[in-house]
């Protein structure tokens, strides 16, 4: 029997990561604080984790002005998105696996 | 990997942040009855106004200048709809929004922005397409012009909201229709589309997402 434990992907182990990605791939494009109000958690852990999937080049950001105000916006990238379909993947594999 | 690791749970929990954040969730049932109560109201009203009695049809209101008198009532009519119009719209973002805070939801949020856009766009294309048929003194086919915009405005946003709103849209197209079809009795198709069928549909949405 195959073993997909080893399928998933390490980066996608946080559950504020999981949520991020899982908010881009539904939306083009969210600014941190849609993101935060979604997940319910701190800045500071959002932020640690949004520049952790940003280094692996699973996300994009955006920094812009809306007025004066900065706005910084994600989206997932293809390879992000690509990733986090493979790791769904494994998720199913092995709750098939174990059914 | 975590010791308690759950791949079910956690393909839960993606799907619900999925349709959280796509999708907006917060729609008031209330608002749909009391929407649905508006627009009876307001066709009543209508009918009372112009004294006319339920069987009489508002476009062929008999006077000496025939056009001028449907002109009169078209203009009437227009105005009447307009207020339920902004009535309802009200009604509409101020339970949600209401709601939205009882839930704990964010109000205005991507899926809330994204639902009223799509929403919007219709719906302003079958304002201006019911303002050229005034223009043109096409007052009959305003009612069911109504209806039919406005339920292709229900489609398109449903992909934003809950599915239900889907099946909501269709209904109203189809009574849209056939009010085109019975166009002497577009009024009456009008309060049934837009009150009765409001009516039930915020009762089942209550019972179904607010109780």
């Amino acid at each position: 029997m195959k073993n997909f434990i080893g399928d998933l992907n390490k980066a996608f182990e946080s559950r504020v990561r999981l949520g991020i990605m899982s908010i881009l791939m539904v939306n083009e494009q969210v600014d941190f604080s849609a993101i935060k109000e979604q997940l319910q958690v701190t800045d500071g852990n959002i932020a640690s984790h949004i520049s952790a999937l940003e280094k692996l080049n699973y996300i994009n950001v955006e920094k812009k002005f809306i007025g004066k105000k900065p706005n910084t916006s994600y989206a997932a990238t293809s390879n992000g998105k690509k990733a986090f379909n493979e790791h769904l993947n494994a998720l199913e594999a092995i709750i098939r696996q174990s059914n | 990997m975590d010791k308690q690791f759950q791949p079910l749970e956690e393909i839960r929990e993606i799907r619900s942040i999925m349709e959280r954040s796509s999708r907006f969730q917060a729609l008031s049932g209330i608002a749909g009855v009391i929407v649905g109560f508006i627009a009876i109201a307001g066709t009543v009203f209508a009918y009372a106004a112009l004294g006319l009695s339920y069987d009489q049809v508002p476009y062929e209101a008999p006077g000496q200048d025939q056009y001028s008198s449907m002109q009169l009532n078209g203009t009437f009519l227009l105005l009447d709809a307009l207020f339920v119009l902004i009535l309802s719209a009200a009604t509409g973002i101020l339970f949600a929004a209401r709601n939205a805070r009882k839930k704990g939801l964010p109000v205005w949020d991507n899926a809330a922005k994204r639902l009223m856009i799509n929403f919007a766009i219709p719906l302003a294309a079958g304002g201006i397409f019911c303002a050229i048929l005034f223009y043109h003194g096409h007052f009959a086919l305003m009612a069911p012009s109504t209806l039919i915009f406005y339920g292709m405005a229900l489609l398109n946003g449903s992909k934003y909201s809950i599915d239900d709103i889907r099946y909501l849209g269709i209904i109203e197209i189809g009574i849209g229709l056939l009010a085109a079809v019975f166009i002497r009795h577009g009024l009456i198709f009008w309060a049934l589309g837009f009150g009765l069928v409001h009516i039930i549909y915020g009762t089942r949405f209550y019972f179904k997402y607010e109780k």
